[in-house]
């Protein structure tokens, strides 16, 4: 089991967007049936095959960290929450299509997780705004993943995904957008892409 | 003509009250979410708006600005306006979002709204019979029934939240009951909570791995059946199976112990920034102002437990008490009608917006710490039902504080309702949230050290 390089990767977003569902449907190949909110961080493992096939073929551990929790918490909230952010592989965050403002906390989520992941020669910024410059020079690839797809009604799809579309350019990151979780299809929908990362998603297989 | 001018002012003043609602609305409860329900938030503030025009009738009572039969008009109109609000429009919206939030009962939301409505109404009707509060010569429909109920309610809560308020607010000042965290507590505490979760990892890690194998080797999850299935289960290893749930439950345990461990580093850490606060200027200024609330907390208990066991009922006002003792005692003469009047409309504005600030920020408080982005417009509409119930009891009870001459349109509004039960009540519910707070959180600063000795 040592033996086996680790992988951590951070799941992070408002409470109610289906953090822990994701993760368990990640990680267990199931619906879970009965979500109920995330007390500090629950972690979950996937074995993963990364470029199956190939002679480069190697097996990894991907832990997913899911942290609960909202962005607007107490300030003992996250500097306890910070120890979770050491030494990160790679950051999920993950949003709800149906409300607006978890899209936008999405941007001090990752404020939050990188500022605490930052090099000591790297610069900390302070005032909190966003920085897209920040993005650019990231080391740390970005998934988003947009959940709840099949709650919005036919005529605002296209303004939704165009705007999510925007969101994910701004990351630099790639983005994927699930149905709801209770469906046995989960209907993956990939827009954008950047070759920035060090392993692949794309080889996630859902029952 | 002057009913005119005064109709105006008094509706210009109920849509700036309304704005300030709504802009609290927006800005402090709900920044995190996103509102859909514009019905919440006009609900809230139109509930808001209500409540703080009685207020805005008391001073106005008390400084005899507008004409009086136009401020009686008001005070009825008003009374009756938020009545029906609290009454009716607030408890079916919770009803509704409640129901909308089942799955099962999509289909007839509107029915079952109205059915819980009913079932709110049958309550607050029983509601009236333990209590003393009517004379019996009221009709079943009059609007000192409904009164006195949301009466009842409203003074329950205020002196629930004033009980806990009076012991919480000096033991939340004053740093003498702070812990002793240093850093290096903390540093400990975070290794282990990082310990716990490395050990879960691992665990599931192994998980992960027997199933993967076990998957490979084509073994099923499930155990199998029939006649072969136990010859068969008999031979082969069913260890994979039992070890994966011995694996689960320790796997379960530290869970637990992962989540406990977070919150007590919170714990610390909230505390540890206390400290931090309690060494700079504005703490210094916190901690002496706790002492002195201290004080008066211990003073508010004993008097509470003297009304109660000498059934005594305050006749007169703070206010003609203080300037009947400058005089009879003091000897230093002044007008007592002049001075009374502005004393006391100090002292009632000081009062009302001291509990109007506290209320929206307990309730503020309250709101972060439950809602969800789920249960939102549910949690609100309960806010905006118990802020509208608070507000009305508090010009109840109010009717004490202010001299006599002022009181007499708030009992010719409200009715004849036995005033004396209420604030007897008030009394009683306030000893009882006042010693419980203090048993519960000397338990909970008792409970807080030992932990950390167990460390």
């Amino acid at each position: 089991m040592a033996s086996l390089d680790r992988v951590k990767v951070l799941v992070l977003g408002d409470s109610g967007v289906g953090k822990s569902s994701l993760v368990h449907l990640i990680c267990q190949n199931q619906v879970f049936g009965n979500p109920s909110w995330t007390v500090g961080c629950s972690v979950d493992v996937r074995v993963q095959d990364y470029k199956e096939g190939t002679p480069e073929e190697k097996t990894f551990y991907i832990e997913l960290w899911d942290i609960g929790g909202s962005v607007g918490s107490a300030s003992s909230v996250k500097s306890t929450r910070a120890v979770f952010y050491n030494s990160v592989n790679g950051i999920i965050l993950v949003h709800d299509l149906t409300n607006k403002k978890s899209s936008q906390n999405l941007y001090r989520w990752s404020m939050e997780a990188l500022n605490k992941d930052s090099s000591p020669t790297g610069v900390i910024v302070s005032n909190g705004e966003y920085d897209r410059e920040q993005f650019v020079e990231n080391a740390v690839p970005l998934l988003l993943i947009g959940t709840k797809f099949d709650q919005i009604p036919e005529n605002k799809r296209s303004e939704v995904l165009t705007r999510t579309a925007f969101l994910s350019e701004d990351f630099n990151a790639e983005e994927i957008n699930l149905c709801e979780m209770n469906f046995p299809f989960i209907s993956l929908q990939m827009t954008g892409f950047t070759d920035r990362k060090r392993f692949s998603f794309k080889s996630l297989h859902y029952d | 003509m002057s009913f005119l001018v005064d109709s105006v002012i008094m509706f210009t003043s109920q849509v700036l009250f309304f704005g300030f609602g709504w802009l609290f609305f927006m800005r402090q409860l709900f920044k995190d979410y996103e509102v859909r329900q514009y019905v919440v938030q006009v609900v809230f503030s139109v509930t808001f708006a209500f409540s703080c025009t009685m207020f805005e009738l008391i001073i106005f009572e008390i400084l005899g600005a507008l004409s009086s039969t136009s401020r009686y008009f008001h005070w009825k109109l008003n009374l009756y306006v938020i009545l029906l609000v609290l009454i009716f429009v607030v408890p079916f919206y919770i009803g509704y979002f409640v129901v909308s939030n089942i799955r099962l009962l999509q289909r007839q939301k509107l029915l079952f709204a109205c059915m819980v409505w009913f079932t709110f109404m049958y309550f607050f009707w029983k509601l009236g019979d333990p209590f003393p509060i009517l004379s019996p010569k009221h009709g079943i429909l009059s609007i000192e029934q409904l009164i006195s109920r949301v009466g009842v309610i409203g003074v329950t809560l205020m002196a629930l939240l004033s009980g806990f308020g009076a012991v919480n607010c000096p033991y939340t000042y004053m740093s003498y009951f702070l812990r002793n965290v240093t850093d290096s507590d903390i540093l400990a505490l975070e290794r282990r909570l990082l310990q716990t979760m490395d050990m879960i990892v691992s665990k599931k890690k192994r998980i992960a791995m027997t199933r993967r194998q076990m998957y490979q080797r084509g073994e099923d999850q499930n155990k199998q059946t029939g006649f072969w299935g136990m010859i068969k289960s008999v031979t082969s290893t069913q260890t994979g199976s039992e070890n994966l749930s011995l694996i689960q439950q320790e796997v379960d345990a530290l869970e637990e112990l992962s989540r406990q461990l977070f919150l007590e580093t919170v714990d610390l850490q909230a505390t540890k920034e206390r400290i931090e606060y309690s060494k700079t200027f504005q703490g210094k200024y916190f901690n002496f102002l706790g002492y002195f609330f201290s004080i008066y907390c211990v003073w508010k208990i004993f008097m509470a437990t003297i009304n109660i066991v000498f059934d005594r009922v305050g006749k007169t006002d703070p206010v003609t008490r203080g300037i009947e003792i400058t005089v009879n005692y003091l000897g230093i003469q002044f007008d007592v009608k002049f001075w009374s009047q502005h004393i006391s409309f100090i002292l009632v504005g000081i009062i009302i917006v001291t509990s109007i600030r506290g209320l929206l920020i307990t309730l503020t408080k309250f709101f972060y710490a439950i809602s969800s982005s789920k249960s939102s417009n549910v949690i609100v509409l309960v806010l905006a039902q118990i802020m509208g119930m608070y507000f009305v009891s508090s010009v109840l009870l109010m009717r004490m504080s202010m001299p006599l001459e002022y009181r007499s349109i708030v009992t010719e509004v409200l009715g004849e309702l036995q005033f004396n039960f209420y604030h007897r009540w008030f009394d009683v519910i306030f000893l009882v949230s006042a010693l419980s707070s203090i048993l519960f959180l000397y338990l909970a600063h008792k409970q807080a050290p030992e932990k950390h000795m167990a460390l």
